[in-house]
């Protein structure tokens, strides 16, 4: 059958253009970051810019590698309260998504609230955690715990709503029973919307537990910065803002391979 | 409401059988539905004999995919019965295998977990309805394709995959609702001819639904067909043609040329 031979001589020839195409899309922005980080390198030289007022990033760079255990450290603390404020989060959110889903009642009783909340600046609340929670832990994985949690409950209620009608029927005309129609079609469909939201929620919840650092905290890496730059220590800050980049990035990658190997079948649209 | 009695246990045609008096496998009598005051089913009555192909022809929007859900057990009628085998369906689900234009494989099942989709709803035992599948799926060309996708398939793949998929249900009666409306002329052709394979060797029932008069002369038993607005059965044509048919055969043609007549003057009447 041609769409059998077709297929198969398909995936033969792409696989060294894939490769390339690949490559042809990292080097724009590599170029364009090479051509930023030089300028600002030049720029300081040239203006005599004192590093308390902007380093320089090869003296940035020297700090990474000369303090990376201190910085290390504190990432570490930061990376923890980012993962538990996920992780729970996630938990509460996908449960919270399935409710609003299954009943209407709770639906229009929880999610006006939900998207009402999300008015408040976490900002604001940020010294309230810190009050109820304390200097610990606590409040951190609270602040991040509270940014993750809208993007991904409102993401899992607009995926469980995605699933095709007809494919739902297709299920009730087999007789298939409400969990049979959720486990075999609704979540499977609801998957996707899910994970998008989870690699929005993962980025923007590093955020959070800074802020909850910044407002009161004894470590971290949002506690190092604001010494840091009490005590016009700049470039350490600067060194602070590389490692909770990188940090959001890594959670983002990890998110989206975790995504790859649960969705194979979503590989087919994205290459 | 109450069927017409002379629906029950009613006398009709066999293919090249004297007439004799069974219990048939779908039976619709009387059936009305109205959407919003649109009525889109009229008195509609039909009837479909163990091992019939029966098909039901007509324009788009005659009602025939309400007809389906109705059989299929997903809408209700405002009036009417539907019997299977006898017994009154009354809303009950999961009585018949039911296909549509669209193939609704889901895109994150393999072809093979696709297939055997319908025995997992009734709990056959997973090993049992994999190798089922698989046969099945040999049969219809499909072999090497079980890991795959549905994203990977073409057209004509998916709908063998969607039908694979129906028969695997194990239901005496099979509703096809235009499953090759979507498909180009030689796919569809290949797939008439995979259907009428299917009949000879497993022998089931089947409600066919279909816009396509060739379609419907060179698979069916009998046909019905049906008037748009609201859906009414105009007409009966008894099909009575050896196996295999072909475009070109003079029986063919001539009932080609009449079911035509019949489709044109409700035409005729709709468009004005």
């Amino acid at each position: 059958m041609s769409a059998e031979a077709g297929m198969g001589g398909g995936q033969g020839a792409s696989r060294p253009g894939a490769t390339a195409r690949r490559l042809s899309r990292v080097w724009p922005p590599a170029v364009l970051l090479a051509a930023f980080i030089a300028a600002w390198e030049l720029g300081v030289r040239a203006f005599g810019v004192p590093f308390y007022i902007l380093p320089s990033p090869s003296r940035i760079a020297g700090l990474l590698v000369s303090d990376q255990w201190l910085l290390l450290a504190q990432a570490a603390v930061t990376l923890e309260e980012v993962l538990l404020g996920f992780v729970i989060a996630f938990a509460v959110g996908i449960v919270l998504a399935l409710l609003i889903f299954s009943s209407p009642t709770i639906e229009r009783a929880v999610y006006p609230l939900i998207i009402a909340s999300q008015t408040v600046p976490v900002f604001a609340i940020a010294p309230l955690l810190i009050v109820w929670f304390g200097y610990g832990m606590a409040s951190k994985i609270a602040m991040a715990a509270l940014i993750v949690f809208f993007p991904i409950v409102v993401n899992t209620v607009d995926g469980l709503r995605a699933a095709d009608p007809d494919m739902v029927n297709l299920l009730l005309i087999l007789d298939a029973t409400p969990g049979q129609v959720l486990t075999k079609i609704r979540i499977p469909a609801a998957l996707p919307f899910v994970f998008s939201g989870t690699r929005i929620a993962v980025a923007t919840s590093v955020i959070g537990a800074v802020i909850g650092e910044w407002v009161g905290a004894t470590q971290g890496l949002g506690f190092l910065m604001i010494h840091a730059n009490a005590q016009l220590h700049i470039d350490l800050v600067f060194a602070a803002i590389v490692y909770l980049s990188l940090m959001a990035l890594a959670l983002f990658a990890s998110v989206s391979l975790i995504e790859w190997l649960a969705l194979p079948w979503r590989r087919l649209h994205t290459t | 409401m109450l069927a017409p009695s002379r629906f029950r246990g009613r006398r009709f045609l066999l293919p090249g059988a004297a007439r004799i008096t069974m219990v048939p496998a779908l039976e619709v009598a009387g059936l009305d539905k109205c959407f919003d005051r649109l009525e889109v089913l009229h008195r509609v009555s039909l009837v479909v004999g163990p091992r019939e192909f029966v098909t039901l022809l007509g324009p788009s929007g005659c009602g025939k995919s309400t007809l389906c859900n109705i059989v299929a057990g997903l809408i209700r009628p405002d009036a009417g019965t539907v019997r299977l085998n006898g017994a009154s369906l009354d809303g009950s689900r999961g009585r018949v295998a039911y296909m549509q234009q669209k193939d609704l494989l889901l895109p994150w099942r393999t072809v093979l977990a696709n297939a055997v989709l319908g025995m997992e709803i009734q709990r056959i035992p997973r090993a049992d309805a994999r190798l089922e599948a698989r046969e099945m799926l040999r049969r219809f060309g499909l072999e090497g394709f079980e890991g795959a996708y549905p994203g990977l398939l073409s057209g004509g793949m998916r709908q063998r995959v969607a039908l694979v998929r129906t028969l695997l249900c194990r239901r005496d009666l099979l509703v096809l609702d235009e499953p090759f409306g979507a498909l180009d002329a030689m796919t569809r052709s290949a797939m008439q001819g995979y259907l009428l394979r299917l009949r000879e060797e497993f022998g089931r029932t089947v409600l066919f639904i279909t816009h396509d008069i060739e379609e419907a002369v060179l698979l069916s038993d009998r046909i019905y067909v049906m008037t748009a607005r609201p859906g009414r059965i105009r007409a009966e044509v008894p099909v009575e043609l050896p196996h295999p048919r072909h475009a070109a055969d003079e029986g063919v043609v001539r009932t080609k040329a009449r079911l035509l007549e019949l489709l044109q003057a409700e035409m005729a009447g709709a468009l004005l």
